[in-house]
């Protein structure tokens, strides 16, 4: 079976750019200075900067050149989302792909609505999550009513990431029986629906979502075959983006370990010398090698239009292990240091966690892949 | 249809049709665990039919005996041998280490002398690094070799010499200079007879009770003078390169297996068959996960050979795949083997040779065996230091 399994790795000389200019732009501008004093403020991230990334073009590489975008597909995010995470760079860059990939799927009024205003640095979110944690997307146990020609949706959604700062949401719910997606402009939203959740990476913005009350038009409904096919790119792209992120959070780990073991002195020796820390560092090594092989080769089935369910779950599985034992050596590694805020291990570590819980953990994606491999 | 397409049609069907009949003992698994003469006949004679009909070296020039033609014919030829699960190659030390060292390093005379013996197995060649004392640590080698007139006088001995008892060449790394600066310039290397008198390859006993190393004793044992290779005080450096074609860094290999593969589908398999507290193993859940844990990794080892020849994607540590390769490869191989054995059950206890063992006891000698590579060739620790320290810039250990 295992030997069945594709080994495309495909990586355009465009990719290359984008990834040698995303890596010099973020690590230019996202300094840990920076993203410490981005922790302090209300959205946790600065427009400005945001608008840069638009005027990058990278807001629409998954949006068609005439929606806007430069139509480049998915697999151009990651060479953006790796170095992102690498810096713990926190903007509505993830959620904004997400909606993109719902409103790919959206009758074509929708779509041509907000394709263009996303890639021009606009923000998007999905309301995907419940309170009952199901990491299954088509499962939605909110309700989406449509009377005449309005829709009223009723439910909770949680972990809606950047809600407070979005111009529009994409809602999964479900209508008699079946999944569907919701567009609703924040503008919809009424006042009190969002109560911000405290997650445990500091950087990130999250919402709890009433949907009680919520009114939009019925065209901004996304339903049949559209429906499912939008959830499904909508849970391809949050496991490719987030395995992106999280090579990258492991590869900031790793340096981070490094350059302490080189310099940190005790009982007359560089730590690094010792076993003890370099040999699980390497491991660190190991598992970031393993995941971005995984992310890159998931990538390029994603680009390819082959079926990349096994890559993917593989990738968010492996990154996401990888990147939980990264930061959790990294705290270790740093001594009585590391046990402090000040110490910037406990940012990895927030990080690494966030990565893993988010559509699906290693296990999770390890039971899926059991069913579909042995 | 491509010339190579063809090619590997052909490849395929001349292997369907010539691969040796199952003999009726057990077969080792790697070339370090040849231990008796009819394991090594039926091996030797497998390699040679394979070099006879084209399959071996092909990559390697003409004038020295390889076939004169690019890799990827080679890497056809290999893919074949693995997918059809074919007999090992069993001189893999000449074709994989010596061999390609020779190539790339040794005289036009060493060229002709050694390259056409080891393809065809002829020849057979051997390693003489480590040491009882120095294992892992071999720029503290003892052996000692001492000019005298056209000659060199070998003593003292070397150790894990796998295939001793049947190597016609052994590359042997031995001291020169005891007074050097340091430890490493005092090393030379030699292309050295196995068969000249004074040089006793004695058989050690494995772990699983079988045999396949010796023990290897040098008693004044005489070489020519033109064994030497390189200068004298070169030998850590030669010997580093000979690890490099080891270690699967550098690549230049005839080609061929070198060990029976252990695939996670086999232990799949496996976990299908035996029962754990009287279930069917695949379905306890925690076996299911560490199945696709173990799935996972092959496919990302697989992956990351991929990626190795993505510059683009390997810029920042180009050495990094390289390099944690053999660590990679042989912890997995070991712990896969350690799990088949645990999915057992109660058989996990038995050994070869009890008419209940799981398939008669394979996987518990398979566990055993999977030590030879993770120890063998530079422990993993050892490895751990070289990727940590190279790799990563960290201080020595």
């Amino acid at each position: 079976m295992n030997n069945a399994l594709s080994t495309a790795m495909a990586f355009s000389d465009e990719q290359s750019m984008l990834l040698d200019t995303a890596t010099d732009f973020f690590r230019d501008k996202a300094t840990i200075d920076y993203v410490r004093g981005q922790i302090e403020t209300p959205a946790g991230f600065d427009n400005e900067l945001w608008q840069e990334l638009a005027k990058l073009g990278w807001l629409g590489l998954a949006i068609p050149e005439e929606s806007g975008g430069s139509g480049l597909g998915l697999a151009a995010a990651v060479p953006i989302s790796e170095p992102m995470g690498r810096q713990l760079f926190a903007a509505p860059f993830l959620s904004t792909q997400l909606a993109v990939q719902a409103l790919l799927h959206a009758p074509d009024a929708l779509s041509a609505e907000w394709l263009p205003k996303l890639a021009s640095g606009r923000i998007g979110t999905v309301a995907v999550s419940e309170p009952g944690g199901s990491w299954n997307l088509q499962n939605s146990e909110c309700v989406a009513a449509v009377t005449g020609s309005s829709l009223t949706l009723t439910g909770t959604k949680t972990f809606v990431a950047d809600a407070q700062a979005a111009d529009v949401l994409v809602v999964s719910a479900h209508l008699n029986d079946a999944p569907v997606m919701v567009v609703v402009p924040t503008d919809l939203v009424p006042d009190g629906a969002l109560t911000r959740q405290v997650v445990v990476d500091e950087t990130r913005r999250c919402y709890q979502l009433a949907l009680d009350g919520i009114e939009v038009p019925a065209a901004n409904l996304i339903d049949g075959s559209r429906a499912k096919a939008a959830l499904g790119s909508v849970r391809n792209a949050a496991l490719l983006l987030l395995s992106a992120e999280a090579c990258g959070g492991i590869a900031g780990a790793l340096d981070l370990i490094v350059e302490y073991l080189n310099t940190r002195t005790q009982f007359g020796r560089q730590i690094g010398g010792y076993q003890a820390l370099k040999h699980p560092t390497v491991d660190v090594l190991i598992g970031l090698e393993r995941s971005r092989s995984h992310l890159y080769h998931a990538a390029s089935l994603l680009e390819q239009g082959l079926e990349p369910e096994v890559a993917l779950r593989m990738a968010k599985a492996e990154a996401g292990d990888s990147f939980a034992f990264a930061g959790d050596r990294a705290v270790q590694f740093h001594g009585g240091f590391g046990f402090t805020y000040e110490c910037d291990a406990q940012l990895f570590l927030r990080r690494a966690m966030w990565c893993q819980y988010q559509f699906g953990d290693a296990a999770h994606h390890r039971k899926h892949l059991a069913d579909m491999l042995l | 249809m491509s010339e190579l397409t063809e090619f590997g049609l052909e490849v395929s069907a001349w292997l369907k049709e010539n691969r040796p009949a199952e003999p009726d003992f057990l077969l080792p698994e790697t070339f370090m665990e040849v231990g008796t003469d009819s394991q090594f006949r039926y091996l030797r004679d497998w390699q040679q039919q394979v070099y006879e009909a084209g399959y071996l070296g092909m990559a390697w020039p003409k004038e020295y005996g390889g076939g004169g033609m690019s890799q990827a014919y080679q890497d056809i030829a290999t893919a074949e041998m693995a997918r059809q699960q074919v007999p090992f190659m069993t001189n893999t030390i000449g074709l994989n280490w010596a061999g390609p060292l020779i190539l790339q390093i040794g005289t036009e005379e060493e060229k002709q002398r050694y390259i056409r013996g080891i393809l065809s197995a002829e020849d057979i060649w051997c390693q003489g690094f480590s040491e009882p004392d120095h294992g892992s640590d071999l720029g503290s080698a003892q052996c000692r070799a001492v000019k005298d007139g056209d000659e060199y006088v070998i003593s003292g001995s070397k150790i894990w010499t796998s295939l001793g008892s049947y190597a016609k060449y052994i590359i042997l790394l031995a001291r020169t200079d005891p007074d050097a600066e340091n430890k490493y310039a005092g090393l030379s290397f030699f292309l050295a007879p196995m068969t000249v008198p004074g040089v006793e390859p004695r058989p050690i006993r494995k772990m699983t009770g079988e045999y396949g190393f010796t023990q290897t004793f040098f008693n004044d044992a005489r070489i020519p003078a033109s064994c030497l290779m390189g200068a004298e005080g070169q030998g850590w450096q030669i010997a580093m390169s000979t690890l490099t074609f080891e270690r699967g860094v550098t690549g230049g290999q005839a080609g061929g297996l070198s060990m029976v593969a252990v695939q996670v589908e086999d232990v799949v398999e496996l976990a299908r068959r035996v029962q754990r507290d009287g279930r069917p193993a695949i379905e306890d859940p925690l076996v299911r996960d560490q199945l696709v844990r173990f799935l996972t990794e092959e496919q990302g080892d697989r992956l990351c050979g991929v990626r190795s020849s993505v510059s683009a994607l390997c810029s920042e540590r180009p050495g990094a795949i390289g390099f944690s390769g053999k660590l990679r490869s042989t912890e997995h191989r070991r712990r896969l083997c350690q799990f088949a054995v645990s999915l057992q059950g109660e058989s996990g206890a038995l050994w070869v040779g009890d008419s209940a063992a799981v398939e008669g006891g394979k996987w518990q000698r398979s566990y055993f065996n999977a030590f030879s590579a993770t120890i063998g060739g530079g422990t993993s620790q050892v490895q751990a230091n070289i990727v940590g320290e190279r790799v990563l810039g960290l201080p020595k250990s």
